[in-house]
């Protein structure tokens, strides 16, 4: 975690669009490990909701901040939902396959540039999945630390 | 093989067609009846990042699915069509077109004046009626979100 932005700098809005509950539940475990202040994530579902009420509340949410729309999928209705709403992207980004590193990593950086703070989190993101089998030949002959 | 499966859905190609039916179904084709998208570019574009890149997608309206439902029932592909509303489905079922066939009712969302059916189902007066028109076609009509769910009956959807 860095110490050097604390998770109450002012920055980008992250909006969390996802099928079910899984916005909700990254939402609470971002929160618990890093202490995200509430107005720095947000947690929509598409259950229930309809294509145009859909968009229509992202892009109420998104305002006219500097936002990030992080969806699960890279297609299907919340990512769909988060393309149009990004149709004029000036202020708003789109990541398709948010993960929990990802959005950690956003919460101590969202004061970045978008484009720097988008291509950050995606490699935040994708380097942080790993099997243990490349963990442990990543690690070589380091010696346990006593 | 020909069309596999009729859908009201008004997220038309999106995760359950794809992922669920799709592969329940084995599903080739996405034929996406609708008199709005044929001149919507940008939003043909983003449905067509949906489909599986083994499968192919179409967007055709109401009045030339009509004449192409012969040639699409009897192709060899596995299809889905889908409809965003029940207007468009009726309008495509109109003088018997569909008749002997099922229309699976599988996301019609929230608005105001639609009372909640099922989870994924809410239905205004118009629904219902469209629903009765539809069984009048000769439709069999049900409510089914994914292939592993209960149907529940059209006659269930209907009754206030």
């Amino acid at each position: 975690m860095s110490e050097g932005t604390a998770p109450g700098a002012t920055g980008a809005r992250g909006i969390l669009v996802t099928h079910g509950n899984m916005a909700a539940g990254m939402l609470d475990a971002t929160r618990k490990i890093a202490g995200a202040p509430a107005d720095a994530l947000v947690a929509v579902s598409n259950e229930g909701v309809g294509p145009e009420d859909l968009v229509r509340a992202v892009s109420d949410l998104a305002g006219d901040a500097p936002s990030v729309i992080f969806t699960d999928l890279q297609t299907g209705s919340c990512a769909l939902a988060a393309r149009f709403v990004c149709r004029n992207p000036a202020g708003r980004r789109v990541i398709f396959g948010v993960n929990l590193p990802m959005l950690l990593d956003f919460v101590f950086h969202r004061h970045l540039p978008l484009d720097e703070l988008v291509e950050r989190l995606v490699e935040r993101g994708r380097s942080a999945i790993r099997s243990q089998t490349s963990e442990v030949g990543e690690r070589g002959d380091r010696p346990v630390p006593r | 093989m020909g069309i596999a499966l009729f859908r009201v859905d008004e997220r038309l190609i999106h995760g359950q067609v794809t992922v669920a039916w799709g592969n329940e179904l084995s599903l080739d084709r996405y034929l996406v009846v609708d008199d709005r998208l044929p001149q919507e570019d940008f939003e043909r574009e983003l449905f067509g990042l949906g489909v599986p890149s083994d499968a192919s997608a179409e967007f055709v309206s109401v009045e030339d699915a009509r004449g192409l439902l012969p040639r699409w029932t009897a192709s060899e592909e596995s299809a889905v069509l889908l409809t965003r509303d029940l207007d468009h489905m009726v309008r495509l079922a109109r003088g018997g077109a569909l008749a002997g066939l099922s229309v699976n009712l599988g996301g019609i969302h929230h608005r105001p004046g639609r009372d909640r059916v099922l989870p994924y189902l809410f239905l205004d007066s118009d629904d219902r009626q469209r629903i009765r028109a539809l069984e009048a076609e000769g439709v069999t009509v049900t409510a089914q979100d994914l292939p592993g769910a209960r149907a529940t009956p059209g006659r269930k959807l209907v009754d206030d």
